[in-house]
């Protein structure tokens, strides 16, 4: 379908080790123009430890890895040029203001300064932050950095956005301006490779993306693709008075496809969740509460490596 | 030809070198200090002030009771004039171990400057060869203010003194690069302890309040070996006007020091940041 031409990113058996542990092991995966490439997966999935290998500020230990088809180890500083890199922590500094933010950091690719003062003031103004751009960095609130930490990273008009887990710690109305934004960027053609444990967060942005557990690719395709794979299409999830909810699975066994047993609640996977539900009704098992919804990538990762995302 | 031959013998010279990586942009880093140090400039008050207020308590004070002081070259003079370019040099010693210790310290580990920095084309390199030029800019600006002070206080008697102020930019490169090495082997501002118990005693002995006579020979070696020495014996001959070659032995040890302290530093940050 698409040409080589396309994939600006490209990793073949990509390896990270610190001395004896395996961060990331022998995962393979490529990012065409224009997509949304994700990395689902917990904390220690090695997620990060992809994205610093791809920001080229981590080595290679093993395998391959192009973007641009250069070399990180011999073209870091050429490829990072062209890169945008949104960390997982805020690294702005503090002691600047947020415009001076900006403008230091496009100096830092050796942009200048007329070119700097105009792409800034642009960038300010997607970050909604014109208002703010006299003031110190340190009052804003954290929805605040964060637009200003991908300002920043957009500085050098870069043809790939690496952001690793831009919503951890922001609350819901601040993760939905971002995804705005975000969309924005995707819509004017800038290609994003994010990071995320949140599977609404990779729903909502992702074209594809890949499964990480453990430094592996347990899976990999479109959200939707994900769901129809490794999942049904709907979950019946019941609630009962007791701490361990192991002992009411055997009472609805049989329901469903599948039934997976949570710390809080039972999953029974099913086709149709309402007759699930009332097949659980009819054997006169009375959880506190029954919900039907829709199977997610929550439900995929679980489907999958048997542990939920977010613990 | 000739050109497609010098490439690779270039690129294996560079790889064979112990020398990190770098895009040339170090400049952008001192663009940032300047643009950072205009919200707190009264920070370049406090670093010129405190080798002057050194020079009247000790040059103009003791220089009541010292009539006349004997240099290890057998030169007599007056207490402020024996005492003044020992204090430019360890003012400029200080400057650079402050800037290159305890704010690299900050913005390595708690500002995550340097990680902001990494991550575009600007490498380890950069940011040694930057932080580095920073201070010295900065401790250049306090030396010549310091020359002007112990110019009006009669403390200068020669045309070399001139040379001074470049000398005290050296003396600080020396410390600074040093000192930024150390700073990549320090875990936490306890350690910060080892850099007081280093700086503290050469600027007392270092030769800088009385001739280095004074000591038993075993001593006089031991102080020979330290850096403070030669950036002390440096500025005196310069700003006495008393040079002789002994001068570039003075200017090789700090040469090394500095060369060793760049080096170093920059591959501890590779090691530290891009791991």
């Amino acid at each position: 379908m698409s040409g080589d031409d396309d994939i600006l990113l490209r990793a073949s058996g990509l390896t990270k080790r610190f001395g004896d542990f395996v961060a990331v092991d022998g995962v393979d995966f490529e990012v065409r123009k224009g997509e949304c490439f994700g990395f689902l997966g917990p904390n220690g999935a090695g997620k990060s430890s992809t994205m610093r290998m791809v920001g080229c500020v981590s080595p290679v230990s093993g395998g391959e890895l192009r973007l641009f088809d250069l070399d990180p180890a011999t073209d870091g500083p050429a490829i990072r040029a062209r890169l945008g890199s949104c960390p997982q922590r805020d690294t702005l500094d503090e002691e600047l203001t947020v415009e001076e933010n900006l403008w230091v950091y496009g100096r830092y690719f050796g942009l200048s300064r007329k070119e700097v003062r105009a792409r800034a003031a642009e960038l300010l103004d997607f970050a909604q932050l014109t208002e703010r751009a006299g003031d110190k960095v340190e009052p804003l609130s954290g929805g605040m950095k964060r637009r200003l930490t991908i300002a920043r990273s957009l500085i050098n008009s870069p043809e790939i956005l690496l952001l690793d887990e831009p919503t951890t710690g922001l609350d819901p109305q601040a993760r939905h301006v971002l995804w705005d934004r975000l969309f924005r960027l995707k819509r004017s053609g800038v290609t994003l490779v994010l990071t995320t444990h949140y599977m609404d967060e990779a729903e909502q942005l992702c074209d594809r993306l890949v499964v990480m557990d453990h430094g592996r690719i347990v899976a990999e395709g479109s959200p939707r693709e994900l769901i129809e794979q490794h999942s049904t299409r709907e979950v019946l999830e019941l609630r009962f008075d007791v701490d361990d909810h192991a002992r009411h699975a055997e009472q609805v066994s049989g329901i469903g496809e599948r039934v997976e047993v949570l710390p809080d609640r039972l999953l029974v996977y099913a086709h149709d969740g309402d007759r699930a539900s009332a097949d659980v009704h009819a054997r006169g098992v009375a959880p506190l509460s029954s919900l039907v919804r829709r199977s997610t990538l929550e439900d995929v990762f679980l489907t999958l490596t048997g542990r939920t995302l977010v613990d | 030809m000739t050109t497609t031959q010098q490439v690779p013998v270039a690129s294996r010279l560079a790889r064979a070198l112990p020398m990190p990586a770098g895009a040339g942009l170090a400049r952008m880093l001192v663009e940032r200090n300047i643009t950072s140090f205009r919200h707190g400039w009264i920070a370049l008050v406090t670093g010129f002030a405190e080798p002057v207020f050194y020079l009247f308590s000790l040059g103009i004070g003791i220089g009541a009771l010292v009539r006349t002081v004997t240099t290890d070259s057998g030169m007599v003079v007056t207490y402020p004039q024996f005492v003044a370019p020992a204090l430019l040099a360890a003012s400029a010693m200080n400057g650079a171990v402050m800037d290159s210790t305890f704010n690299v310290f900050f913005k390595l580990k708690y500002a995550k400057l340097y990680d902001a920095v990494l991550a575009t084309p600007m490498g380890p390199r950069d940011v040694a060869v930057g932080e580095i030029s920073w201070s010295l800019l900065r401790g250049g600006m306090y030396s010549a203010a310091f020359l002007v002070v112990a110019l009006l206080a009669g403390a200068v008697r020669s045309w070399w003194a001139l040379l001074a102020l470049p000398a005290a930019v050296f003396i600080g490169f020396a410390f600074a690069a040093v000192g930024m090495f150390a700073t990549t082997f320090m875990r936490s501002w306890v350690d910060f302890d080892y850099v007081t118990l280093a700086v503290q005693p050469m600027f007392l002995f270092s030769a800088t309040f009385f001739p280095l006579s004074t000591y038993p020979d075993a001593l006089q070696w031991l102080v020979r070996l330290t850096p403070l020495y030669h950036g002390v014996a440096l500025e005196r001959a310069l700003v006495l006007g008393d040079v002789g070659w002994g001068v570039l032995g003075h200017v090789a040890y700090l040469l090394v020091l500095g060369a060793v302290g760049v080096v170093g530093a920059a591959r501890r940050l590779e090691r530290l940041l891009l791991s």
